[in-house]
């Protein structure tokens, strides 16, 4: 096992009170697996991935309690030194917007290249080849050139491909994408999706995926975990978790993606907004919202409840 | 972008591409001025400093009494000049420019600082940049000035002291901006040090800004050298600078006006050019519009 996340709970301080952004999350991941974790705004995916790196702005956010087991090292009691070196060593992240994941004033070859000589022990001269065959392993075509130009003379696709180039050579053993494809196109989002599940069979990393997105999940994703107000509420297999969802949440979730072979005028959407977390209800998080609520669900947070050995979900209907 | 894509870019297109939109008339003043400063040894037709009292109060060479041999005329003490507006202007880019050097230097790393660090690092360099920028600047000049003793060096440092609050506050702000781009993010993630990520991701940054700010500073530093060397805190006489005079002219400004206009002049021409520059500068630094 690479990644073990116990209980992680990060929190916010602010002047109007606690923010639990991050409220008791528990999730495992294997090497060459991805597991996708899907959820609104503001359910607390990007600060779970943040909250793996210890780089929760800070003073503002801390973390709070649980463990972050990776390759059997807990990171929550590494000191920010210890953090630095395993951060460059272990993971890398590509983010949403390929513009601004780039320094604008370097060409991209010379930012591949500064990844590869900061994390890789190669002679210099081979540095520039180097930096070539990173950028032909995300299907760059013409590297050579293509190595020469700053971010802005390149599209969003190839740029969001130079990202993955720079995140590879570190050889992480884990990546984390942070909605990668949401600032492309819906074929370069294919291809990229592609690129990514080839990449991964090569190497063999684990990826974190987080996005929003249900139909980009169903492609790329070993493992499903839904999050909603900082907790994860279900959790199952891709395949599994998309044709039988449990939760209520997940469920309301598939019925709001469009559909090829019914004809609507408009798409079901979930009643309600989801909670400020500065005012969580009391027991579950989604009862204001939820279709099939109960006198329980209204008291106490529902147990996470296995329905089989893989498929998990935290609801009071399953009891 | 696409025609962009494939053209191979020569050195010499770059060339003419750099060189395209560069205000000719400023360009050429500032480097005119430059050449003279430096060649001043060889072309000044006098010394600057050698007084010849027969010859004092000429006008310049077109006036009734004016002679070819002092062309823009001489001062009380018949000294020419057209050399002391030669070395003037000589003493006065040096004073200036080194002082931009140390004054953009030490404010934009406290800029960088505090713009990265935040917290009470920013808090601290941000209030002593406030003090710095409410303090009447002429007062504290005079006040170094008197207390060092007026030297070449002297001046150096009263010119940059004043100027770094301003860098120190516009790069924090720049700084500020920069800092939340994910690919100093991405840094941080791939174990960048806080050194690396300010010396290689947040001054390239800044630099364009840097170097505008700079060049349209040129000019404020010469008026502000000026202004010291006429309020006689300045480059210590008898070595020339424009400042100190146009200083010197001003008793005679009613009967020998040339004394005193020439190196007035020579400020407006330099600091109007150095303006006008930096102007272009800010436009041709630009990275989107480099690419046009």
């Amino acid at each position: 096992m690479l990644l073990e996340v116990k209980d992680l709970k990060t929190y916010f301080h602010t002047r109007r009170g606690v923010v639990k952004a991050v409220n008791g999350v528990s999730f495992t991941l294997d090497a060459g697996k991805t597991l996708g974790l899907v959820g609104e705004s503001g359910s607390g995916k990007s600060i779970t991935a943040l909250s793996l790196l210890r780089l929760v702005p800070e003073p503002a956010g801390r973390i709070a309690g649980g463990e972050i087991l990776l390759d059997g090292e807990d990171l929550v009691k590494k000191s920010a030194r210890e953090m630095r070196r395993i951060r460059g060593a272990k993971v890398s992240m590509i983010l949403q917007d390929s513009m601004m994941s780039l320094n604008p004033v370097y060409t991209v070859g010379n930012q591949v290249a500064e990844s590869i000589i900061a994390h890789q022990s190669i002679p210099r001269g081979e540095v520039h080849s180097k930096v070539v065959e990173m950028l032909r392993l995300v299907r760059i075509p013409a590297p050579e050139r293509r190595a020469k130009q700053y971010p802005h003379e390149m599209s969003g696709g190839m740029r969001q491909r130079v990202s993955g180039a720079i995140a590879f050579s570190c050889q992480p053993s884990l990546l984390i994408c942070d909605e990668p494809t949401t600032s492309l196109d819906v074929t370069i989002q294919a291809q990229y999706l592609k690129l990514l599940k080839d990449i991964q069979r090569e190497t063999g990393v684990a990826v974190l995926f987080i996005t929003h997105d249900l139909g980009v999940v169903a492609k790329i994703c070993d493992d499903i975990a839904v999050m909603y107000a900082g907790r994860i509420v279900e959790m199952a297999p891709a395949m599994e978790l998309l044709t039988r969802p449990m939760h209520p949440y997940t469920e309301a979730l598939m019925k709001c993606l469009p559909s090829l072979d019914k004809n609507v005028s408009r798409l079901p959407s979930i009643q309600g907004a989801p909670p400020t977390l500065l005012q969580m209800p009391p027991g579950c998080s989604f009862w204001p919202r939820c279709p099939d609520v109960r006198p329980a669900c209204k008291e106490q947070y529902p147990p996470f409840i296995a329905l089989n050995e893989h498929h998990s979900a935290s609801c009071w209907k399953l009891s | 972008m696409a025609l962009d894509a494939t053209r191979e870019k020569t050195p010499v297109a770059n060339w003419k591409l750099a060189l395209r939109g560069v205000p000719w008339i400023p360009a050429f003043v500032l480097v005119t001025m430059v050449l003279v400063a430096i060649f001043a040894d060889f072309i000044a037709p006098h010394s600057p400093t050698e007084t010849s009292l027969p010859h004092k109060l000429q006008p310049p060479f077109w006036q009734a009494g004016g002679s070819t041999t002092y062309l823009l005329g001489t001062d009380a003490l018949g000294r020419d000049v057209l050399s002391r507006l030669m070395f003037g202007a000589r003493y006065s880019l040096i004073v200036s420019l080194a002082a931009i050097v140390v004054g953009t230097s030490f404010g934009a790393a406290l800029g960088l600082i505090a713009g990265y660090c935040g917290g009470w690092v920013d808090s601290l360099i941000m209030r002593a940049t406030d003090v710095m920028l409410s303090l009447p600047v002429i007062l504290l000049a005079l006040l170094l000035a008197v207390s060092l003793g007026p030297s070449f060096i002297t001046i150096i440092i009263i010119v940059a002291a004043v100027l770094w609050a301003r860098y120190a506050r516009i790069i924090r702000g720049e700084v500020l901006y920069w800092k939340t781009q994910d690919f100093v993010a991405l840094a941080r993630v791939a174990g960048a040090s806080g050194f690396r990520i300010i010396s290689r991701h947040l001054f390239p940054n800044v630099l364009n800004t840097l170097l505008v700010l700079a060049t349209m500073q040129v000019g404020w530093a010469i008026i502000m050298e000026g202004s010291l060397s006429f309020l006689g805190a300045g480059v210590p006489p008898p070595t020339p600078s424009l400042g100190s005079m146009v200083s010197d002219g001003r008793n005679y400004i009613a009967s020998a006006w040339w004394i005193a206009m020439f190196p007035g002049l020579a400020i407006l021409l330099i600091v109007l050019s150095m303006n006008l520059f930096g102007d272009w500068m800010r436009d041709a630094f630009d990275p989107k519009l480099r690419q046009m």
